[in-house]
């Protein structure tokens, strides 16, 4: 039965919700959050790529024995009219979510164009994804947590947030927004939680996208990373609510 | 009355304040006797209540319970669902009306007549999901017992679910004609979704006016309770509902009652389906008739609780709910709070101030004698309630709560 107020952030049988899931750190983080007991809705937009991702964390989680569970929601987080359907169905299979975290982005379009040479749809579809998406979910998922005084949703952000690199523009506003969408909903929601994270360079899928001749071996492991976003997870109630923080890694 | 024909944001509703006895904020009459009804706007909210009252909301997320559907043979029909009756983490069991060909475009005692389902038939609900009936309801033959599927495939419940998503939609009726989406239907706390219309009341307030009433000293908590449809155009489903729903009280919630309780705060439901579940709780506490003085404990399962006037209340002080006309069941209802005498002036004063009815419709709150006078009237009310329920044909009242568990 849920206490009323909670300092540690409980994994085992907590429902939490993890966008981008399908691959890189949405699927690492998944995976500890399931071997650690928890009830993780997975949502990414490519149903197969997604299926996979299920049944490896269900693998772990099974492995693990702590009761974790996974469930796969195909949605595409940058469409308004999914919104509702991924809070419905989560909420369907794992009753209430008490942690979301964003972990889905798109860079927009490849190779990274300048800024100048961006198209207006483009920039409106890495918008639509990385800022409209995120806010319009949590919209969904945060009020509950208003009403029951307690939750921790988490944006993963980028170093492209803080400092302005050619050819990231369209990512880099679109992530230094969502910076400012975690703090000001921590400025109005205490004691709800929000957090945005900042990963570092990860050897991911995006990363290759972003810079295909970067030296892989100078990139962090996804699953590295992930653990310590759970360790934050945990622990969300020690530092200030709204912070954004780095989480290493190079550059 | 007028209906509201489209959702409205919380800025245009009213609230019509009935019965209110103790001039807070202005409102409501001195010296014990009620007030004239007098409407505010939404907002004022915070202004009506005082400091260490307890306002209980429900939690529950609206389903896409309307699902178009095919029989085998091709023919059309929809599919609403009324309750959830299973969700054992394999199978996604469902009881669904089942209404003629068409849409909410017309009125559903309009619709044809659906065709006749037996425990076999399997029926498609868009590209992907398969409705298999399990059994028909003793209530009605257009009451069926479903379990949904993939086409095709053994699907695991988060692929179920997702279907379902995609190819229901919001229950609506004739009187708002556009076409609803799930954003319409939703409250701003709504968490898991057990109702199958929305429980409307909550459209009256925000999560800015959850906030403002904390800070004015009024707790708010939460239910969950399983809304149930309101009308399915079969009279012999129609003259039953609600039918029994699920609902759930936490033990957090009950120990804010108590607390409220404890320092003289009162309890106002928004919404009749946060009536019906803390209600049903306080008789899974108590033996029913006992003590109402009694500690409400956490309590959760199915209940056929119905509320009128013989119902003495246990918990609840008062209920903002939206306006409803005096033949409906969820006028009945209010008369757990308020005579008939009460409630035909306030609804003549919303009539006059032109107030909307219905589900975007504005509200009223209804503040209800004080628990302990309520013994005193109860049996000419019963006999009221009795010959109503005679001259409408309602199911026989069953005020009972079944597989109810109580949290020790």
């Amino acid at each position: 039965m849920l206490e009323e107020m909670e300092v540690a952030m409980e994994i085992r049988n907590t429902g939490i919700l993890v966008t981008g899931a399908s691959r890189g750190l949405g699927l690492e983080l998944s995976r500890l959050l399931a071997r650690e007991g928890g009830r993780v809705v997975m949502i990414a937009r490519n149903a197969r790529d997604l299926d996979d991702a299920v049944r490896v964390v269900e693998d772990d989680a099974a492995t693990a024995g702590l009761g974790g569970e996974a469930h796969g929601l195909a949605f595409d987080v940058g469409s308004k009219e999914a919104v509702h359907r991924i809070a419905g169905a989560a909420g369907a299979l794992v009753g209430n979510i008490d942690v979301v975290v964003h972990a889905a982005s798109t860079l927009g379009p490849l190779p990274m164009p300048l800024l100048l040479d961006t198209d207006c749809e483009d920039l409106e579809r890495v918008l639509a994804v990385n800022l409209v998406g995120p806010f319009r979910l949590t919209k969904a998922l945060a009020g509950p947590m208003v009403l029951r005084q307690r939750g921790l949703v988490v944006f993963v952000s980028s170093d492209a947030a803080v400092s302005a690199y050619a050819g990231w523009g369209a990512y880099g506003l679109s992530k230094a927004a969502q910076d400012h969408l975690a703090r000001s909903l921590a400025a109005e929601l205490e004691p709800v939680r929000f957090l945005a994270i900042d990963p570092g360079e990860m050897d991911t899928k995006m990363h290759a996208d972003a810079m295909p001749d970067a030296d892989r071996a100078t990139l962090a492991r996804p699953a590295d990373v992930a653990a310590r976003l759970v360790a934050l997870i945990r622990n969300a109630e020690t530092v200030p609510n709204g912070s954004r923080l780095s989480l290493g890694g190079a550059r | 009355m007028k209906p509201a024909t489209r959702p409205r944001g919380l800025w245009k509703l009213r609230i019509l304040v009935v019965g209110a006895v103790d001039g807070v904020g202005g409102v409501g009459g001195v010296d014990g006797q009620p007030g004239a009804p007098e409407t505010y706007p939404a907002r004022a909210l915070p202004d009506l209540l005082r400091a260490g009252d307890l306002v209980v909301v429900n939690d529950a997320a609206t389903l896409p319970a309307s699902l178009p559907a095919r029989t085998a043979s091709g023919e059309a029909l929809e599919l609403r669902i009324v309750g959830v009756t299973d969700v054992d983490g394999s199978a996604v069991h469902f009881t669904a009306a089942v209404l003629g060909s068409g849409d909410w475009h017309t009125r559903t005692e309009d619709r044809p007549a659906p065709p006749c389902l037996m425990a076999g038939d399997e029926l498609a609900i868009g590209d992907a999901l398969v409705a298999h009936v399990l059994a028909r309801s003793v209530l009605s033959d257009h009451l069926v017992h479903i379990e949904l599927g993939l086409h095709g495939a053994v699907a695991d419940p988060a692929a179920i679910w997702a279907a379902l998503y995609r190819a229901g939609r919001p229950v609506q009726y004739a009187h708002v004609p556009e076409g609803l989406a799930l954003w319409d239907v939703q409250n701003a706390w709504a968490g898991r979704p057990w109702a199958v219309e929305m429980p409307s009341a909550g459209r009256a307030l925000d999560i800015g006016m959850l906030l403002a009433l904390r800070a004015c000293g009024v707790e708010v908590a939460f239910i969950t309770h399983a809304a149930g449809i309101s009308a399915t155009g079969h009279p012999e489903i129609d003259a039953c509902l609600p039918l029994p729903e699920r609902f759930e009280v936490s033990e957090a919630t009950a120990r804010a009652v108590n607390r409220s309780r404890a320092r003289g705060g009162r309890v106002i439901a928004i919404g009749t389906s946060v009536v019906r579940a803390l209600e049903s709780a306080a008789r899974a506490s108590t033996a029913y008739g006992a003590s109402s003085n009694a500690a409400l404990r956490a309590a959760a399962g199915v209940t056929e609780l119905l509320l009128g006037p013989s119902t003495a209340r246990q918990v609840v002080d008062a209920v903002l709910t939206g306006v409803h006309a005096s033949d409906t069941t969820h006028f009945t209802l209010l008369k757990a709070f308020a005579d008939r005498a009460t409630l035909d002036g306030a609804l003549a004063t919303a009539i006059h101030e032109e107030l909307l009815g219905h589900e975007f419709g504005d509200a009223w709150l209804v503040w209800g004698k004080p628990r302990e006078r309520q013994v005193s009237s109860q049996e000419c009310e019963e006999r009221e309630e009795r010959e109503e329920r005679e001259q409408t044909g309602r199911c026989a009242p069953a005020p009972r709560v079944s597989g109810a568990t109580v949290a020790a």
